[in-house]
């Protein structure tokens, strides 16, 4: 049986949801990060002065970029699996002779493919605002597809979990903004007081995002190799939890 | 060959629900099955389990030779599954309905679209095809859950209660149509509550009850063992009680009506030439249940 057909019909569903809801799924966050560049960068940004050598404005867009690649891998994966689940349009795949390494990795990519393009569109705004170059693209690129997977990941084992609608917006609610906000996305640690820079170590988006700050524009509070160490330590536990509920068939088979 | 061999399945729920309890099953190849049972008897349970939507407690699945923990991508490829209960995406069209499922199925994209021109045209929804399937009316959805079943050209097709809430002129095509797929050499189970529809269809008949199987046998065999028949009389005039006839056991349902219970060894003539001799006419006559249902509801009970 030929895989890769089940694998891109997945991915082609899952890419044709969300451009064709684009209203609801790629234009609130250009309008958001429009408005966080208008407010956070112009208004407060100019009080603010330099961070690290560097313009605030120009300092928060790595932060406000991938803040965006998070939030919308997350979640189209868990949207998404989630409704496959409610509608039990799950069971379409069940009977199907799909691995279960085919099903993952499609709707991950489904995530995957959303954040980036949202990330895109939130950096193509940012350049309206800023006059933001990348300094090491192959370290942007690396951070952007790493992220987006381990998101993506991290949904749809809220999906698997998840018994009503209330069950996929706790998480993305309650968790991933507040620690998406802490992550240093509009501040760097050191402005922090000693107890709370220890504390903020102890969150992984943090190295995400200065990871990629240090892509973009060549700063970062962290060791980047740290950052990408843990990413990829996240991704391969969390890939082996998903496969490991999808083999048990735990929250889609009675 | 056995399109589908089952052997001591065991399905016991979180809660400790023993939902089947050793199930034995041998379906040959090119029949029409009937697997019938009340309601919570285990049907659903089975067929989820050959569907690969249950995990089994223990026991033997195989679909054409094929074993379903150790062969699986083969004996999934072989079945095609149309479920009781709506469950397809609302939001996409009939035709992405159907080429999904074929890619699933790895078909590739410009076979998998000739597929499922060929499926829709098949169960009439061709028309449909841009229509989006939330908005298909009832008949339609599981003419679309059949058209999705079938376009990867299985061998063995399940359908759980197919005809469920369908008007009796969509029912009746839907008959001609698995009748016509399955002369095609395609292997079919069947559960209905419908028992005409069972009996008008099948060869072969499983009875399940409790979660074990009751009855196993052919169609004509398992009629045959019928004794008396059951048949509503419309008389010309009134009546005041029922008429005492020897052999037959005669019930008055109301002044111009009578329920009366016939013995195939006595048959319906000998009735007619004793109930014309007491001057009453019969106007009509209608069997007073479908007869696999008196059998269905003699093993159940």
């Amino acid at each position: 049986m030929n895989y890769s057909v089940a694998f891109s019909t997945i991915l082609i569903k899952e890419i044709r949801r969300f451009t064709r809801i684009w209203p609801q799924t790629l234009l609130p966050p250009a309008i958001t990060t429009a408005l966080y560049f208008l407010i956070f960068g112009k208004l407060i940004g100019d009080r603010i002065g330099l961070v690290h050598g560097i313009r605030y404005m120009d300092y928060i867009v790595p932060g406000i970029i991938l803040m965006s690649v998070i939030s919308h891998s997350y979640s189209n994966v868990v949207s998404s699996f989630y409704s496959t689940k409610f509608q039990r349009h799950i069971e379409e795949l069940l009977v199907a002779p799909v691995p279960n390494y085919v099903i993952l990795s499609g709707y991950v990519c489904g995530g995957i493919a959303r954040g980036v393009l949202v990330g895109l569109v939130v950096a193509a705004i940012s350049m309206i605002f800023t006059d933001t170059r990348i300094l090491h693209w192959d370290i942007v690129a690396a951070v952007f597809v790493l992220t987006a997977t381990l998101f993506a990941l991290a949904g749809f084992i809220n999906a698997v979990f998840a018994d009503s609608f209330d069950d996929i917006s706790i998480i993305p609610n309650f968790i991933l903004t507040p620690l998406s906000y802490l992550g240093g996305v509009f501040y760097s640690v050191e402005m922090l007081p000693g107890i709370w820079q220890k504390v903020a170590q102890g969150n992984p988006i943090l190295y995400m995002i200065n990871a990629f700050r240090y892509g973009m524009i060549g700063v970062s509070d962290v060791q980047i190799q740290i950052a990408f160490a843990m990413t990829a330590g996240f991704i391969l536990l969390l890939a082996s939890l998903s496969l490991y509920l999808l083999h048990k068939g735990i929250g889609i088979k009675n | 060959m056995t399109a589908l061999s089952i052997q001591n399945l065991k399905k016991t729920y979180g809660n400790g629900f023993e939902a089947l309890k050793g199930v034995d099953l041998e379906v040959e190849c090119g029949d029409f099955f009937a697997l019938l049972g009340p309601n919570g008897a285990g049907k659903s349970t089975l067929i989820g389990i050959i569907s690969s939507l249950v995990n089994k407690t223990s026991g033997k699945v195989r679909v054409f030779d094929h074993d379903l923990d150790t062969d699986r991508v083969a004996a999934k490829t072989c079945i095609g599954a149309v479920p009781q209960e709506i469950n397809f995406n609302q939001f996409e069209t009939c035709f992405s309905v159907v080429l999904n499922q074929a890619g699933y199925y790895g078909i590739p994209r410009k076979l998998a679209k000739q597929r499922t021109e060929q499926c829709l045209r098949q169960v009439e929804l061709w028309d449909k095809r841009d229509t989006v399937s939330r908005r298909l009316s009832g008949g339609m959805k599981r003419r679309l859950m059949i058209a999705r079943a079938m376009v990867h050209s299985p061998r063995l097709l399940i359908l759980d209660e197919p005809t469920a809430g369908v008007d009796i002129e969509i029912r009746r095509s839907m008959w001609e149509m698995m009748q016509e797929v399955n002369k095609q050499g395609t292997t079919i189970i069947l559960t209905t509550h419908y028992l005409e529809e069972a009996e008008s269809l099948c060869r072969n008949i499983a009875i399940i009850n409790n979660g074990e199987i009751v009855e196993k046998s052919a169609m004509h065999q398992l009629l045959g063992r019928m004794h008396t028949d059951h048949f509503v009389l419309d008389v010309g005039r009134s009546l005041t009680g029922a008429p005492a006839i020897a052999g037959y056991q005669i019930e008055l349902v109301s002044e111009r009506c009578l329920e009366v219970a016939v013995p195939k060894s006595l048959g319906l003539n000998r009735l007619f030439q004793e109930l014309s001799a007491r001057q009453i006419e019969v106007l009509s006559l209608r069997n007073k249940s479908n007869r696999l249902e008196q059998l269905f509801l003699d093993l159940v009970q």
